[in-house]
């Protein structure tokens, strides 16, 4: 236990000491709380949905839950059910056997029902292409509001689509 | 000589840092192979078929691989057009059974005698009769069928860079939706079923299991994969043989290197190419940092599984760490696209090389206090002991591989068993344990980290001079390469065949996730359901390595 406890200490809260390349998070963390509550009134909840990917997008989803990024600080929290899901991180390419399975979990998702497509093979297939077995990219499936690409995109790419598909549903209110 | 005891071959070795053979089989030689090598305790590396466009269009042979005390025996057996059968070999290699069920999906190959005839990775979505892999389909660009035409429409309409294309499109109907799957039925007093997939709480790949369970205890596992096949055995055909490493890269994320590492081992085998010592360096180092990275994600995974939140929080911290420095190092973070056929895409800098020296003597002292704090905490292990356990007299029957294997005593390690440039130069130390439980996956993934934070000073101290990148000259006339490579999750495989003008033939890239997902299902009988992701877990098998 005290061993435990010394390592927590002694680790301190890293996403503080996070080096520069997130400085500009950091600062703007503030701010980035404000506008998801003021767009949703409420915190943002994701669910993945791997619809075909080679597994890098999701190390890179993963890494975006690891201390340095501090996400729920954010406001921001992966869900387990699109029931309770604002958005769907979706990577591709788009399997033809998820398919269904992917169109099934974009109608189980309630408004605003936002799509974020990860990646390149997210965006049009990336080297797997459109094919017998793959849809190619996500938008060739169900709507998407924004694509991050990249292959895999870092996470701070993928926290940056995030917030920017966010912002787009409050520009889409304002308008 | 004879690479396989008793069985005579005219076997040509190919020109790979490994001892590889290749040898064309009769049936009957094909057959006693089997029964000799799993006499002997061979292992089965992987089970194929690959189409023989000079043989009509039908053409096509059916390939196995054996590891054996010399090396790595790859057996082909062609068949008649006629009738496109082979005598099964799951009947001595049980994790032959689904790699037999995919290769008649793909190739419509059938393996005679064979216990299950299910189709596997075929959910019925695909035109009737319908074999991608066949030397008709290869080629043929585009969607085939009805299926097809609306998938065409629809790519249509795909906006390039996002943007919301076909707005207000919901659940319209596709082509032909996935068909039934007749799982194995448990009956019985109590026994119900719970259905797991394909899309899963939480961020994994996706994949369907079918428990079957009394209470709180797991009675059957059944597991239906095949969800993230995307066609890679196809779309290899259709790349250059000099550019396809970067799909070889992404059959697995997580084992990108190790992929790219096979396949350019068998490009640079087929093309009688050399590398540069220092890029053998490199390469190994990439390895090495990729098997670092997935051990200290599981590793955290692992723990939190067992809801020791703070395993995930700082074995996660420590992975971004890493990670970070590969990004530094190598210019991407997982190192996807670095190993190329030749060499590496970049060489590594001088200060690059101390800071990663630096950072295997910091992430070392830090894994040492987290093992203290997993051995000693009470909660932790009661989790871990004794559950999901494989025997290791279970494993050497299924034929679990790599690092799961050799928690259950199976000790088959390529960089100890065949130590290819540079792991001669290592002397890499093997990790084992007979546990056979969760903790014993969890106790060689902390050896081997330690042991690759050793290899990897070993390697930036050692790193020799000179270019890292050799010109790749593709055969003229066709020929084929392999490349065996251990992964972080096992032995990676790459089967390549070039035709005239280098183009590739085909190329089979095997995962040893294909002989372990059978063998979790052995491992979850009669342990209660809230451990299956633990377990699980502890495997952590991949999809997408495995679906292709």
């Amino acid at each position: 236990m005290w061993t435990m406890l010394r390592q927590i200490i002694t680790t301190g809260i890293v996403s503080e000491a996070a080096p520069t390349d997130s400085a500009e998070l950091r600062v703007a963390s503030d701010r980035i709380q404000r506008e998801i509550l003021d767009i949703l009134g409420q915190a943002l909840t994701i669910r993945q949905v791997d619809a075909g990917s080679c597994n890098g997008c999701e190390l890179e989803i993963h890494a975006l839950n690891n201390p340095y990024y501090n996400l729920e600080g954010l406001g921001i929290r992966f869900v387990a059910s699109p029931r309770h899901a604002d958005m769907l991180l979706v990577t591709g390419p788009v399997s033809r056997h998820m398919e269904e399975a992917l169109r099934r979990t974009y109608d189980a998702t309630p408004e605003p029902r936002l799509v974020v497509a990860v990646g390149d093979c997210g965006r049009d297939g990336g080297i797997f292409g459109a094919s017998y077995a793959s849809c190619g990219g996500v938008a060739n499936v169900i709507p998407v509001d924004l694509v991050i690409p990249g292959c895999p995109p870092p996470p701070l790419e993928i926290l940056r689509g995030i917030l920017t598909a966010v912002q787009r549903i409050g520009q889409k209110r304002h308008a | 000589m004879q690479v396989i005891p008793g069985v005579d071959l005219e076997l040509q070795q190919l020109p790979a840092p490994l001892p590889i053979w290749h040898a064309r089989v009769s049936t009957e030689q094909w057959r006693a192979a089997a029964q000799r090598v799993a006499a002997a305790k061979g292992r089965l590396v992987a089970l194929w078929g690959a189409p023989q466009p000079d043989a009509g269009a039908n053409g096509a042979s059916v390939c196995a691989a054996y590891a054996v005390p010399p090396g790595l025996a790859w057996l082909e057996l062609a068949l008649d057009a006629q009738a496109l059968s082979y005598p099964d070999v799951a009947a001595h290699f049980p994790a032959a059974a689904r790699m037999q069920r995919a290769t008649n999906d793909l190739l419509g190959l059938v393996a005679e005698g064979a216990a299950d005839q299910r189709p596997w990775l075929d959910h019925g979505v695909w035109p009737p009769g319908y074999r991608p892999l066949r030397s008709e389909s290869i080629g043929a660009l585009g969607l085939p069928g009805a299926g097809g035409a609306a998938g065409a429409a629809r790519a249509a309409g795909a906006g390039g860079t996002g943007g919301t294309a076909g707005a207000g499109a919901t659940a319209e109907a596709s082509g032909p939706q996935p068909a039934d799957y007749p799982f194995v039925r448990v009956e019985g007093d109590g026994v119900h079923e719970i259905a797991v997939g394909p899309v899963h709480a939480g961020i994994i790949e996706p994949g369907h299991f079918r428990f079957s369970v009394v209470g709180e205890k797991v009675l059957r596992l059944e597991q239906r994969l095949g969800y993230v096949h995307k066609g890679i055995g196809q779309r290899f055909t259709q790349l250059g043989a000099l550019q396809a490493h970067r799909l070889a890269g992404r059959v697995s994320g997580d084992s990108t290197v190790a992929f790219a590492w096979a396949y350019c081992m068998a490009l640079e085998s087929a093309a009688g190419c050399t590398i540069p010592q220092r890029a053998q360096q490199l390469r190994a180092l990439m390895l090495e940092r990729e098997r670092v990275a997935n051990h200290l994600g599981d590793l955290g995974a692992i723990g939190n599984d067992a809801a020791l939140g703070i395993a995930l929080a700082q074995f996660s911290r420590l992975r971004e760490d890493w990670q970070r420095v590969s990004m530094a190092g190598f210019g991407h973070r997982l190192m996807m696209d670095n190993v190329v056929p030749g060499g590496v895409s970049a060489d590594l800098a001088p200060a690059l090389a101390a800071r990663m020296t630096l950072q295997c003597g910091a992430i070392e002292s830090e894994l040492k206090v987290l093992r203290g704090i997993y051995d000693e905490h009470a909660g932790l292990q009661d989790r871990l002991m004794g559950t999901g356990m494989v025997s290791p007299q279970l494993a050497e029957n299924l034929g679990l591989s790599g690092l799961a294997g050799r928690a259950s005593g199976q000790r088959a390690d390529l960089r100890c068993d065949h130590p290819w440039p540079p792991y001669q130069a290592l002397g890499v130390r093997r990790a084992t344990q007979d546990g056979g439980d969760v903790a014993a996956r969890v106790e060689v993934r902390f050896d081997e980290a330690f042991e690759s934070l050793r290899l990897i000073r070993l390697l930036c101290a050692g790193l020799a001079p000179g270019p890292v990148h050799a010109e790749v000259e593709l055969p003229a006339h066709g020929n084929a390469g392999a490349g065996w490579i251990e992964g972080w999750r096992g032995e990676v495989f790459v089967a390549l065949v070039l035709g005239p003008g280098g183009a590739i033939r085909h190329c089979h890239c095997h995962d040893p996730s294909w002989h372990n997902w059978p063998v979790l299902e052995h491992a979850v009988i009669g342990n209660i359901v809230p451990d299956f992701p633990l377990i699980n877990k502890s495997f952590n098998l991949s999809y997408s390595g495995h679906d292709l």
